[in-house]
């Protein structure tokens, strides 16, 4: 199982974010480890300044805006 | 090239609506119809090509260019790259702890802070299509020049103080996280979706501010504002600085109006003046910075950037005199 992290303080492209990984997920039936990381210090201290960024097992793949749909199921497939 | 606008709100103004030319109201929307066209195509032509360019730059690759600078160095990168990074206010917290826990000084991080939402690019081409070019460039330099001195001020005064003691605990990150791979189309589809969004923000705002405008252009007499606000009242400046405030994030609506606050003889320096604190003095992103910054540094941000507006629109009609 893909361990997905959306970092975002709260905005709302950052919880849109993390929504549409969690429907992308469920819709083509994959399982993941979702988090969304809202405290500033650790996003900081992972080294994100530009959110929503997302982290899938460890590689950073998206940051700042919304991700495109198709691009969500590259990472979690 | 932008002649064709002018053709474009004769044509509609005067033979499609039939409104007789030499009648207020057809004045009126005529100006409406030129600059509704005019924007809208200026900024989705120019908003798609700065969004392309500054794919390259991010906040994190501007901490990485600014570690390790002398502090002179560190200052004039830190506003001029403050002036084409963008960043959303949901970001300035962590970006704000990131910046201080890599070493990097309080007034330089403070410096870029304040550039980075002052110089605006949908104020910037509004500015340039309706008051003209060089008071865009005025417009980009002033809004450094506050950033930098600003920034020096907190350095200079030891306001080290009025920062939560828990940002100085936080450690830098280990290693550099790797920027996500960037193909020129996804660059391109990235400034797309950019413009559309900011569009979609703007275009109520847009309207209304130009609607605004063609009414005052139309209806409102030409001496009522040299009359009341022209260089001679000594409070138009500070005045303008505080109606601006709550205007915030409708610049793209306070253009428009500004554009024919000037044509009907308001000073260039008070015109700069209201646009700036529109564009730069936004409370309630002021008041997100509140969990790294203490009250006393919230009042000085607001301080600051008040008293130096209004020094930059007596400077300015002073010059333009």
């Amino acid at each position: 199982m893909k361990k997905v992290e959306v970092f975002g303080t709260g905005c709302k492209t950052c919880i849109a974010t993390e929504d549409m990984i969690k429907n992308k997920a469920k819709s083509i039936g994959v399982e993941i480890d979702l988090y969304h990381i809202h405290d500033p210090v650790e996003i900081a201290s992972r080294g994100i300044m530009t959110t929503p960024a997302v982290i899938v097992d460890g590689t950073l793949v998206h940051k700042g805006g919304l991700p495109h749909d198709a691009e969500i199921e590259g990472w979690i497939k | 090239m932008l002649e064709i606008f002018t053709a474009l709100a004769d044509a509609v103004t005067y033979d499609l609506l039939r409104v007789d030319s030499q009648t207020r109201l057809g004045e009126a929307v005529h100006f409406f119809i030129e600059d509704t066209a005019k924007i809208f195509f200026l900024l989705t032509f120019l908003m798609l090509i700065v969004g392309f360019l500054r794919s390259w730059v991010s906040p994190e690759k501007v901490r990485y260019w600014l570690e390790g600078k002398p502090k002179m160095i560190a200052y004039a990168l830190a506003v001029i790259l403050g002036a084409v990074t963008p960043f959303c206010s949901c970001s300035s917290i962590p970006l704000f702890i990131a910046f201080l826990s890599s070493g990097i000084p309080l007034g330089v991080t403070m410096a870029f802070l304040i550039t980075s939402p002052m110089v605006n690019e949908v104020a910037a081409i509004l500015f340039g299509e309706a008051i003209g070019w060089h008071f865009t460039l005025a417009y980009v330099v002033v809004g450094m020049a506050t950033g930098m001195v600003g920034g020096m001020f907190i350095d200079g005064l030891k306001l080290e103080k009025w920062v939560e003691p828990f940002v100085f605990q936080v450690k830098r990150a280990d290693g550099e996280l790797n920027e996500p791979q960037i193909t020129i189309k996804k660059r391109f589809s990235h400034a797309w979706d950019e413009t559309v969004d900011i569009l979609k923000r703007v275009w109520l705002y847009v309207l209304i501010g130009v609607g605004v405008g063609a009414g005052i252009h139309g209806f409102v007499p030409q001496e009522w504002f040299i009359t009341h606000a022209g260089t001679d009242n000594v409070f138009a400046v500070p005045l303008a600085v505080l109606m601006a405030v709550p205007l915030y994030s409708n610049v793209t609506g306070v253009v428009p109006v500004a554009e024919v606050l000037m044509e009907k003889g308001l000073p260039v320096g008070t015109t700069l003046a209201f646009i700036m604190s529109t564009v730069a003095i936004s409370l309630p992103e002021i008041v997100i910075l509140r969990k790294v910054l203490k009250p006393p540094m919230l009042v000085f941000f607001i301080v600051y950037l008040a008293l130096a507006f209004i020094i930059v629109g007596y400077g300015f009609n002073w010059l333009y005199q």
